[in-house]
């Protein structure tokens, strides 16, 4: 019950932020994006301060034996550079210097009951499926 | 750099940053917004629960912020339904096929130090950037 609390208030913090930052609008991004045209530069300290904070904090956290209200931390176990990795950074730079929205902000988006959000988060799912079709012909292991 | 807005930048991605932390200090969870939605769309099962409040938060806390009259009233997502729809899908297959995005890499990931997330920011971002040069540079012929 309280995990399900501290998710759903988290969830809002981190709504909070992209929505103060104004990550949440796809044109802002792409103006950050075109770092030769009317360069925007916001999104980076968005990533700055954030990763300050994380960078501090994690690093206090992950010396716990678990979190405070779970058995075990769930971090990802993969440490190593794969073709998936690389191939996948690049497909998604792609869509993302396409329209400017990332999961996050898209999710977020639906807050403006934009058509264009619901289009992008159908797609996106449709290409969360494509995945089992990338390991299933090229990454059999 | 008209469009710079640095106080709200730093205030954003430092509840971002917050955010973050206290997901994996009390529910041990990393915040990656394209691993949520993932996890939503394979198999339900119960502990899917508190993705779905951390979203549902996630939406809120952007839909408050506009409410409040302080925010983006309007946010600006241009491009056409083509275009829309390939973003979307490059964006689930890209960040599926990477295991994490802005938030699950960008954020957390350079938090925890992950060697994976060092190597597949700069190179989404990297893409993001070609990719509207290259749309600039196409429209502008």
């Amino acid at each position: 019950m309280l995990k399900n609390l501290v998710s759903i208030f988290l969830g809002f913090l981190f709504g909070l932020g992209l929505a103060i930052s104004e990550m949440i609008n796809p044109q802002k991004i792409l103006n950050f994006l075109d770092i030769f045209g009317n360069w925007d530069p916001s999104l980076l300290l968005v990533l700055a301060s954030a990763t300050t904070t994380t960078l501090i904090s994690f690093r206090y956290i992950l010396k716990r034996e678990k979190p405070l209200l779970s058995d075990q931390f769930e971090t990802p176990k993969k440490n190593k550079l794969g073709v998936s990795l690389i191939l996948g950074a690049i497909i998604f730079g792609i869509g993302w210097g396409l329209v400017g929205l990332c999961p996050g902000p898209a999710i977020a988006s639906l807050s403006y009951f934009r058509w264009e959000s619901i289009i992008f988060l159908l797609a996106m799912v449709a290409g969360l499926y494509m995945d089992r079709f990338y390991y299933s012909i090229f990454a059999r292991r | 750099m008209e469009n710079f807005t640095p106080i709200e930048a730093i205030i954003g991605g430092l509840l971002i940053g917050l955010s973050s932390s206290f997901l994996l200090l009390l529910n041990g969870k990393i915040a990656g917004m394209s691993g949520l939605a993932s996890q939503l769309h394979s198999s339900y099962k119960p502990e899917n629960l508190w993705r779905i409040l951390f979203l549902v938060g996630l939406i809120f806390g952007c839909w408050v912020f506009k409410s409040s009259g302080a925010g983006l009233q309007e946010i600006e997502i241009t491009g056409s339904l083509t275009l829309i729809i390939a973003g979307g899908v490059l964006t689930g297959l890209g960040t599926r096929m990477a295991r994490g995005c802005t938030s699950g890499h960008g954020v957390s990931g350079i938090g925890r130090l992950s060697f994976r997330s060092f190597i597949a920011v700069p190179v989404f971002l990297g893409f993001a950037i070609l990719t509207v040069f290259t749309i600039k540079f196409l429209s502008g012929l």
